[in-house]
């Protein structure tokens, strides 16, 4: 069976869309970075896919995916760093716990 | 090897800002850690006013194959920004001075000028992924700027709602800007708008853009962050997300939608619009029930980022002036109010409520003045500079033909004025509980009173140096691209 450009492009919306369910609905600030990572990751799958099958002929999309990966790791990076943080004053890291800004 | 290096000292916005963030990362490392190091802060402020200058200049440029274009339009909103910067560092100095705070003073200046970097160049990319990177490198290190305070509970639970609300704003622009790479082909802001035939991946690439965006300019309905973030934030650190971030995303979104998408124009500028209406009212509305005065300021911000953002709907060289006009006089008034919520909190044990500044008028008469001329400048009463800038960013929607737009700004400034006017009454009329105002006199450090000194006259005057408008809507027609978008 061939494998073309939809396949991955199924992938990548099933996994932006996981994503963004995740986001809104886990209590866990380590789930939500999970979410925010697969949302992340779905853009890199489209633009590796994109110019695999579609523009062969450059290597923008797969620059895209390797500047991509490297930022995102950056922003997992000081977002572990916060949990940490919030980890050892609250000990825990459930979102209804950190929740006293309201209004 | 020869190797022509001349193009490169046209990106020297970039390279003294660079030049600035080593100076200071060095000197952090050789001065005494709990020490007061007041020398470091005043070597802090004075390269931001030398690095101020080198932002201007008045020559368009392509680099490195049209990924960094600077023209002067841009050069121009980088001094704005600098300037804003500058205003910020003057007014922490004395929440930097703490002594719980000052050995981690470095770590602000970094962290605050790294986030600068980012907005230079995501002013003045060319190409998406520049563009994307600008934005990274801008959001990140606020996170940890947010995250500044750790011990205290409401700042890393700030931290945590910024850092993921930013990570996602940024999937979903991210996963936009891989369907304008796959219908496309191409990255480049110059080639896109040609290969554009406004399919409906296209417009799916277009909302997700318009979403990620508006998640960093916080508008309604993507600013549920904002209040939280705002008030768990340290005050400065809030005073530089509301001005500096909005101001770079919001000219950032004005250029992107101008030049890349002008044959989409009919499906963005609706959105827009109503973008911009809502964040307008909803935003009026939640700020008259605020007793707290960050998250009070931070329903403001959203509201002032609706008229902002009115400025990229009416996109002639007169709607892109007005704009970075607006966020110019939107700079120094917003500065000022913090800089007064910053100085009060320090002074009264962190008190941010709008009880604190019952009778703030008997006790300390001249900062309750200059909140009220920065009140009354964000809420648009002549002849200050706030007038003058809603002035002229309605002008240019309404010529435009968004009058019923402009006609919901106009009522919502009304409202705004109330609840403006609810400050300034606390302040002058409110008789405080006791008879004494809980803040006791006192005198601010020489920073903080330069800083709303400059603010005061950049309130005053800005709105009657006309000269100055008339420059930002000269460099406004030399944008790039400008045959594109029929400028």
């Amino acid at each position: 069976m061939d494998i073309n450009v939809i396949c991955y492009l199924l992938v990548g919306a099933v996994m932006l869309f996981a994503g963004v369910y995740g986001f809104f609905t886990r209590r866990n600030l380590l789930a939500t970075l999970i979410s925010v990572e697969l949302m992340l990751n779905a853009a890199n799958i489209n633009f590796a896919a994109f110019n695999r099958y579609l523009f062969p002929g450059a290597l923008e999309g797969h620059f895209f995916t390797l500047f991509g990966i490297a930022v995102s790791a950056a922003e997992t990076a000081v977002g572990i760093a916060i949990m940490i943080n919030v980890y050892r004053n609250v000990r825990n890291i459930q979102t209804d716990d950190i929740s006293d800004l309201k209004g | 090897m020869n190797t022509n290096l001349s193009p490169i000292w046209s990106l020297h916005a970039e390279l003294s800002l660079v030049a600035v963030l080593l100076v200071i990362f060095l000197a952090d490392l050789f001065r005494r850690p709990e020490g007061n190091s007041r020398w470091f802060r005043v070597l802090a402020c004075v390269l931001m006013a030398v690095q101020i200058g080198l932002d201007l200049t008045p020559d368009t440029r392509e680099l490195f194959g049209g990924m960094y274009v600077n023209t002067p339009f841009t050069s121009v909103v980088k001094s704005i920004l600098s300037a804003g910067t500058l205003l910020v560092f003057l007014q922490c100095g004395e929440w930097m001075g703490r002594k719980d705070t000052r050995h981690r003073q470095g770590e602000f200046y970094v962290l605050t000028l790294s986030t600068l970097l980012g907005m230079f160049f995501m002013v003045s990319s060319g190409h998406f992924l520049m563009f994307y990177i600008g934005l990274e490198t801008a959001s990140i290190p606020a996170a940890c700027l947010v995250a500044l305070d750790k011990y205290r509970h409401q700042g890393y639970e700030a931290g945590a709602k910024f850092i993921l609300s930013s990570m996602f704003s940024s999937a979903l622009l991210l996963y936009g800007l891989s369907l304008i790479y796959g219908t496309c082909g191409t990255l480049y802001f110059a080639d896109v708008p040609s290969l554009l035939e406004g399919n409906a991946l296209q417009a799916f690439a277009l909302v997700l853009f318009i979403a990620g965006m508006g998640f960093k300019m916080s508008l309604v309905p993507f600013h549920l962050w904002t209040a939280d973030v705002y008030q768990g934030a340290p005050t400065g650190v809030a005073a530089y997300l509301s001005v500096i971030s909005k101001g770079a995303a919001a000219v950032a979104l004005a250029i992107v939608l101008r030049f890349v998408f002008p044959f989409m124009e009919g499906q963005w500028t609706l959105v827009v619009a109503v973008l911009s209406v809502v964040s307008i009212t909803v935003a009026n509305l939640m700020a008259i029930l605020q007793t707290d005065l960050k998250r009070f300021m931070a329903f403001s911000s959203i509201s002032q980022a609706g008229y902002i953002v009115l400025g990229v709907l009416a996109g002639t060289a007169q709607g892109m002036a007005s704009l970075a006009y607006y966020i110019a006089v939107y700079v120094v008034a917003n500065v000022a109010v913090f800089a007064v919520i910053s100085t009060v909190e320090q002074h009264s044990g962190g008190l941010t409520g709008r009880d604190a500044y019952n009778g703030l008028y008997r006790t300390n008469p001249r900062l309750a003045l200059v909140m009220t001329l920065a009140l009354f400048s964000l809420g648009g009463i002549p002849p200050f500079a706030g007038f003058f800038s809603k002035f002229f960013i309605f002008a240019a929607a309404f010529e435009e033909g968004w009058w019923l737009v402009v006609f919901l700004a106009l009522l919502n400034t009304i409202i705004s004025l109330y609840y403006y006017l609810l400050v300034v009454k606390a302040m002058y009329i409110v008789e405080p509980e006791g008879g004494q105002c809980v803040v006791s006199p006192f005198r601010c450090s020489p920073g903080v009173r330069v800083c709303l000194l400059l603010c005061v006259a950049g309130i005053c005057l800005l709105g009657l140096c006309s000269g100055l408008y008339d420059g930002l809507t000269h460099w406004a027609g030399l944008l790039p691209f400008g045959a594109v978008a029929g400028l």
